[in-house]
Formats: structure tokens, C-alpha cells, sequence
């Protein structure tokens, strides 16, 4: 390591990455204390299950930082990705015919290179509308050409939802990087890591608290493991959580918790709808993908619904 | 079986193979899933559902490395055997074992497809076939199954009959498209099916049959519009049993 790469570390950024990899060592010592203190190095369905969370935990903020380390072009590339693989696990679960397949080529091969290029050219005029107005408009003009009318409007929505969830919105966490915040510049990576953190945080605390005072349901239909004690607990420990780390955003401490509240909202709104989704379908995970978390869109529920709704915060009230 | 060439013709093969193997791999997302038996390297036919000229690369490709060496796909020579890059892909990347489907209106011959099935399975090959005995191009989920598996499964008692359920292939490459979309596929293998003895042949069909169905995932029981199902209850799996008095 030379002085250069060294010093890096002690940017805003390589302590987050520092402090976040703390709270993973942490967390892995304690789950191989548990492993060997509980379950006596035998198998032990909560003690793995929470391994494997952890263990792939390691390889997500690992993906992210190796991108932080690319700059622009390596988040982008990033998100692109996991939409992707997003739009894969959606579409793969959707009812459709073969009247669909013009379309759904078109969102695979048109509709989510061309959002991440207008992302990555910072058209903000172009990219906040091409998929709600252009490739809204242009995907059941080509379901309609296949002339099949049968469950018409139901196999255009998907596809357009499809769309929606696993590329508008996922795409404007890399546009983060696209506003230009007053007396932060260049360091929009940040807004990223503050988002990512909060809204996973979130997710976290809330199992946590859940699996500690969880006692009143709030879904019962949608979401069984969901309690009314692990949202509050979890919301406002995790809304705590954005307060502290206001150092790393332009937000004053109040701002920060108020922007951690409003993403922690939506993200846990997030995850009922997604889950509405999967029910309908009658599936439990999107996917298999990310070993112990399901499938990408299992991971990335929250991240998709709090995504756009604090890019436009951040745009209004930061952004002159 | 080793497919016989020259050298080069071999590499480009095996090449060949690669590529295909590996493409099929990145744009289906590929996913085995096995039963508890797993794979295991004993005489096998793999059955399967049929919707795809992709099917066989994709069953193929979802076989351990070494089992693929092992397995020669059955495939119906007037669609394989018509071009020179068909022949290519039937006979020198898959080695797949070319029958004539129309043997049968031509009454028996030295093409009788069952003799050649039953010839490689002698030799000790695994195969896999498709015993709707033609793509499924229809909105059922699956044809009726022709008798042939039947008569392999009489004679050859030693080797498995593995059923293999492939999903969402057709979705990914329909009839007359040209460019695949990259939906995620899998490949679910069964338990291998027992033949009973004295079993007869519909019997033992219906049962073949149900293996497949029963193993397409949860999902996709319930949107299948095409079995009729009793309005109390949806599960096919109870609607046909045999004997249950419906």
C-alpha cells in the first residue's frame, strides 16, 4: 500500500468504509461466538440463517466500496447491475405472453442501458421522465402490436412496473452523484453511503427489536414477521442513527433525522408493497441470488421506494 | 460415446460447446435444482417437458460437467439433420443420438427410434429425451406422453428415469423470435420414477406425467389456466390421482 492509497482511507468516506467494516467484524465475532457458544458448532437454523446474512452483508458493502473506488463510472456500473438482475427477478415472475416478448426486449435491451446512460450523462431533464413518459408509452404500443388481447392491461402494467421498481427507481441512487449540493462538491459519493446505511440500518434494527419486544402485528397478511414494536423501535433507532451520522451529509443534525425518518418511511413501505407483490404471485423470495437474503429485489425493496423520494428532497431543499 | 471428426473439427467442438454452454448459462440465470437423490453418475433418461428447441442445451447445461460427457440428448433428425450448422450442433457439439420420427408411419425399419434409444442405452449411454414426442407450441402445460418411455423403462429395469421439469424457457426464446430476453430460468430435477411391475402402460404414462407436473414450482400451479380443476380445490396433484373415485 503506498502513501497515496493510504491516505485515502482518511477521507470522510474511507472512515465510513473503516467504521462500517468495524461494525461487520463485529458482528461476524458475535455470530461465531454464538455458533460456538449456543449451538456448540452444530448446525442451528437462526445462528446460520444470520451468518449467511452477515456473510453476504461482507460481499455487498465490499461490491460498493470497489465501486466508490471506480468514482462515477463504477457506481454506475454498479446499479446498472443490480438492475438488472432486478428486472430479471420481476419479469421472470410475471404473467406473461407471447405478445410480451417485443416489449420485454425492449425494457432489457433499450429502456435500462439507455436510463444508466442518462444517468451517467447527468441529463436530469431526460432521465427523471424517459421511463414514466417514453418507454411508458412505447411498451404497450409494442404489447399491442403482438394483437394478444387477453389479461392485456395486466401483462402491460408488469412489464411497465418492472420497469419502474427495478430501473427508475434504483437508477436514482447513483443520480445522487448527478446534484450539485452547495458546499459539497465532490462529495456526493457520501449521499449515497448516508441512504444505503439508513435504509439498511433500518431493515436491520427493525428484525432486531422485532425478534426482542415483537408482539402486535402490523401486516399480518402481507408481512407476519413485521410488528408494530420492531417499526417504531427500529425507525427510531435508525432515524438516530441518520442524526449521527449528519457529519457525513450536508444536513445539520435535525435536517439529517428528518431525511433518515422520511427514507426510513418509505422504505419500510417499500417493503410491504413488494411483499404485496410476491404474495400475489404466491412466491416468498424474489429470488435466490444473494445467499440467506433471497433474491436482489428481496435486498433492494426499501432502497427502491426511498431512492427517488429523497433524490427529490435532497433536489429541492439542497440543490439551488 | 465420443463423436468421431477430425481434430480440428473436434476443437471447434468443444469450443463450440463452451460457448454455448456458457451463454446459456449468463442470459437464463441457470439454476439446478436437484432432488434429494442428486446427480449421480448411474445410467440415467432424463425426461422432460419440451417447449424449446433450447431445451436440451439448457437440460444439458445444467448437468454437473463430468454426467454431461455422459449424456447424449435425443433429437428429431428432420429438424437437426436439414443444414450443415444443424448437423454440426446435433451430431459433433452435442453428440446427440439423431432418431426419425416419422419411422413409425414408415413401419419398422433399422430407423425404429425406440431400437436406437435402445442401442445407446445397451452401449451405456444416458440420454435425454422429450416423451411428448414433439415441441409443445400450445397454451397446455403439457402434452400427453407417448408410449416409447414406457417400453424403455420395460426393458432397461438398471437405468433411471429421471423426470426434469424446464422452466420459463419458452418465454425466453418464443416461437419466432430472434433475440432472447434474459428471464431467469431453471432446471428442476425429480426423483427417479420406479417402474412397479405388472404396472401397465397408461398407469404407468399418467404417473410419468404427474412427476413432471409436480414439479413445476408454486407459482406456476396456480396461474395455469389450461387443467380443469374442481372449484374447491386447485392442487392438480389431488384432482388425478388414479382411483380416487372422480
Amino acid at each position: 500500500m503506498n502513501a497515496d492509497t493510504f491516505l485515502a482511507l482518511f477521507t470522510p468516506t474511507g472512515w465510513l468504509f473503516v467504521g462500517v467494516t468495524g461494525v461487520l467484524v463485529l458482528a461476524s465475532s458475535i455470530a461465531a461466538v454464538l455458533k460456538w457458544r449456543v449451538a456448540h458448532g452444530a448446525p442451528h437454523a437462526v445462528i446460520d440463517n444470520l451468518t449467511s446474512r452477515i456473510n453476504a452483508w461482507w460481499i455487498m458493502v465490499g461490491a460498493i466500496g470497489v465501486a466508490f473506488l471506480f468514482g462515477k463510472n463504477g457506481v454506475v456500473a454498479l446499479f446498472f447491475l443490480i438492475s438488472f438482475h432486478a428486472l430479471r427477478e420481476f419479469l421472470s415472475l410475471a404473467y406473461t405472453r407471447r405478445g410480451d416478448h417485443t416489449a420485454m426486449a425492449a425494457a432489457f435491451y433499450v429502456a435500462l442501458p439507455m436510463q444508466y446512460f442518462l444517468v451517467w450523462t447527468e441529463w436530469y431533464g431526460m432521465y427523471s421522465i424517459f421511463i414514466p413518459v417514453y418507454a411508458f408509452l412505447l411498451l404497450p404500443i409494442l404489447a399491442a402490436t403482438g394483437g394478444d388481447t387477453q389479461r392485456f392491461l395486466e401483462r402491460a402494467s408488469k412489464v411497465q412496473w418492472g420497469l419502474m421498481v427495478s430501473v427508475f427507481c434504483i437508477s436514482h441512487v447513483p443520480a445522487l452523484l448527478t446534484l450539485p449540493v452547495i458546499g459539497f462538491e465532490g462529495r456526493n459519493m457520501l449521499l449515497i453511503a448516508f441512504l444505503v446505511i439508513v435504509v439498511q440500518g433500518s431493515d436491520v434494527l427493525q428484525y432486531i427489536w422485532g425478534k426482542l419486544l415483537g408482539k402486535h402485528k402490523v401486516a399480518p397478511v402481507l408481512s407476519p414477521s413485521k410488528t408494530w414494536e420492531g417499526l417504531i423501535g427500529g425507525v427510531a433507532s435508525a432515524t438516530l442513527l441518520g442524526a449521527a451520522l449528519h457529519g457525513i451529509t450536508p444536513f445539520s443534525p435535525l435536517q439529517a433525522a428528518g431525511m433518515a425518518l422520511l427514507i426510513c418511511l418509505m422504505g419500510f413501505f417499500g417493503g410491504l408493497v413488494m411483499s404485496a407483490i410476491k404474495r400475489d404471485r404466491g412466491v416468498k423470495d424474489w429470488g435466490s441470488m444473494i445467499e440467506g437474503h433471497g433474491g436482489m429485489l428481496d435486498r433492494t425493496d426499501s432502497v427502491i421506494f426511498a431512492a427517488p423520494v429523497f433524490f427529490h428532497a435532497v433536489r429541492y431543499w439542497w440543490v439551488p | 460415446m465420443e463423436p468421431e471428426g477430425s481434430a480440428p473439427r473436434r476443437l471447434l467442438a468443444a469450443l463450440a460447446r463452451l460457448t454455448i454452454v456458457t451463454g446459456a448459462g449468463l442470459i437464463t440465470g441457470l439454476r439446478s435444482l436437484w432432488s434429494r437423490t442428486g446427480p449421480t453418475a448411474n445410467q440415467t433418461v432424463y425426461f422432460a417437458n419440451h417447449t424449446s428447441h433450447g431445451d436440451f442445451v439448457l437440460l444439458w447445461a445444467a448437468l454437473p460437467p463430468d454426467l454431461r460427457t455422459l449424456t447424449r440428448p435425443v433429437a428429431g433428425e428432420d429438424y437437426w439433420n436439414t443444414s450443415a450448422l444443424r448437423r454440426f450442433i446435433g451430431r459433433d457439439v452435442f453428440n446427440a443420438l439423431m432418431i426419425r420420427r416419422d419411422a413409425s408411419a414408415a413401419g419398422p425399419s433399422s430407423g425404429d427410434p425406440l431400437a436406437q434409444m435402445g442401442a445407446a442405452l445397451t452401449a451405456g449411454d444416458s440420454l435425454i429425451i422429450f416423451p411428448e414426442g414433439t415441441r409443445n407450441t400450445s397454451e397446455a402445460v403439457l402434452l400427453p406422453l407417448k408410449n416409447g418411455i414406457y417400453h424403455l423403462a420395460r426393458s432397461f429395469g438398471h437405468v433411471r428415469f429421471v423426470p426434469v421439469w424446464i422452466e420459463n424457457l419458452k418465454r425466453v426464446l418464443p416461437k419466432g423470435a430472434l433475440l432472447p430476453v434474459p428471464l431467469a430460468c431453471s432446471v428442476r430435477f425429480g426423483e427417479p420414477l420406479e417402474l412397479i411391475p405388472q404396472e401397465d402402460k397408461q398407469r404407468f404414462l399418467q404417473r410419468a406425467r404427474q412427476a413432471l407436473l409436480d414439479l413445476r414450482p408454486e407459482y406456476d400451479r396456480e396461474a395455469d389456466p389450461a387443467p380443469p380443476a374442481p372449484p374447491s380445490e386447485p392442487s392438480s396433484r389431488e384432482t388425478q390421482t388414479p382411483g380416487s373415485g372422480a
